[in-house]
């Protein structure tokens, strides 16, 4: 083999710098940080379900809602938390809380790098940008 | 090894045939595309259809915009101005002949000739542009008749603009936002790429309204109703006055009415009756 100790040489530095990401994570003590979720401010605690629900599975819901509403003319919820009937309207409902849309939607969103297609018709509430 | 080649041939030959042939006796559905002028709504439940009186209309020329401008800010519809080729309309106005060019009107008289005529999607009992659409992004609803859209699953192959023989609906060319002079939170805006049109204000309706355009009518120049109802408004005006619709020698069964003639006297309605609506009747 000629030039074995240049092989190996380069070989180490080009899986050292390979895998600089991983044990750079490991070296300093996290990465990014989570954004953390503004809850709203008008006063109201309780969504339409529980937020253990809620945090993983709003896109589901979400699309629930839009097919109910559009394909079958259904506007009422009914909570599974409580029994309590709301309108199945994002506008309506969701952005009567969670007005701040920037703060709310965005700041995970961005952080996990999806870009759901909602806003590029429904509009966000005046006064969030 | 050539005899079993030329029968296999002619074997697969038949078999074609005979599939093209079954087909095609399947294929046309002559009882759904057919239907008269004067074919009754179909459906039990709701029909939801619109009565327009040009009567009342031609008394008053402002009240077209103003249904216009109420149909189009509630639902965010863009207004390119001078932008014909990008034009994005739910409702708007053509003169009387325009509006009813398959009827032929001569010497009609001038109080309706040349006046603005309110139109808009006549949410047909038998709907083209439903039956063209690859996606079902357009379907009529069973409950109330309403010729929907769900915008989410419009692919904008602009078949259904096609099919439509009202011009009602409209290919959004350009992103609409910039065209929106105020945005109406409550309601959607659409993306470039998506057919819109009118939808009889199906989520007003499902709020205890009444469309838009109705609404701003103070006289009733514009009544809404069902059209399976005999009592209903839209079926009691139908009953008494003269009403035309676009183009329903198609059998699209147009859902919106045009009223051309003037009021009748009671005289004139039932002579004999008026003696007993004077005395306490309810004339509807």
């Amino acid at each position: 083999m000629y030039d074995a100790g240049k092989i190996i040489v380069g070989l180490v530095v080009f899986v050292v710098l390979a895998t600089s990401p991983l044990w750079m994570n490991m070296l300093t003590e996290a990465g990014p940080e989570a954004p953390e979720i503004v809850y709203p401010t008008n006063g109201s605690t309780e969504c339409v379900e529980s937020k253990e629900y809620m945090i993983p599975n709003h896109m589901d819901l979400l699309n629930e809602w839009r097919d109910e509403v559009v394909r079958d003319g259904k506007r009422d919820y009914v909570s599974s938390l409580n029994g309590k009937t709301f309108d199945m309207s994002l506008s309506r409902t969701c952005m009567d809380c969670h007005s701040n849309k920037a703060e709310f939607c965005d700041a995970c969103h961005n952080y996990l790098a999806v870009s759901p297609y909602c806003w590029d018709c429904h509009v966000e509430p005046k006064g969030a940008n | 090894m050539d005899g079993n080649r030329r029968d296999f041939l002619k074997l697969a030959g038949l078999t074609a045939v005979g599939a093209a042939g079954a087909t095609s006796i399947k294929a046309p559905n002559v009882e759904a595309s057919t239907g008269g002028d004067h074919a009754e709504p179909s459906g039990d439940g709701v029909r939801l259809a619109m009565v327009i009186d040009l009567r009342k209309f031609a008394k008053d020329d402002a009240l077209i915009d103003k249904c216009v401008e109420a149909c189009h800010t509630t639902h965010n519809v863009p207004d390119f101005e001078d932008d014909p080729k990008n034009e994005v309309k739910w409702i708007w106005a053509e003169d009387f002949e325009t509006a009813f060019h398959s009827q032929e009107f001569h010497f009609i008289r001038e109080d309706l000739k040349g006046k603005p005529t309110l139109l808009l999607c006549n949410h047909c009992d038998n709907p083209p542009c439903t039956r063209v659409c690859p996606t079902q992004a357009t379907w009529k609803r069973e409950a109330d008749g309403i010729v929907m859209m769900d915008w989410h699953r419009c692919i904008g192959c602009r078949y259904c603009v096609v099919a439509c023989p009202y011009g009602s609906r409209s290919f959004n060319w350009k992103d609409p936002r910039p065209a929106i002079e105020e945005i109406t939170i409550d309601y959607p805006t659409r993306m470039k790429g998506v057919v819109e049109k009118c939808t009889f204000c199906e989520e007003r309706i499902a709020r205890g309204l009444e469309p838009a355009c109705v609404e701003v009518c103070e006289n009733e120049e514009i009544v809404f109703g069902d059209l399976n109802d005999p009592n209903s408004k839209v079926r009691r005006l139908l009953a008494e006055r003269m009403a035309i619709r676009r183009k329903a020698g198609l059998g699209t069964q147009p859902e919106v009415y045009y009223i051309i003639d003037d009021p009748r006297t009671l005289q004139e309605v039932a002579p004999a009756a008026v003696v007993e609506v004077a005395e306490g009747g309810d004339h509807a």
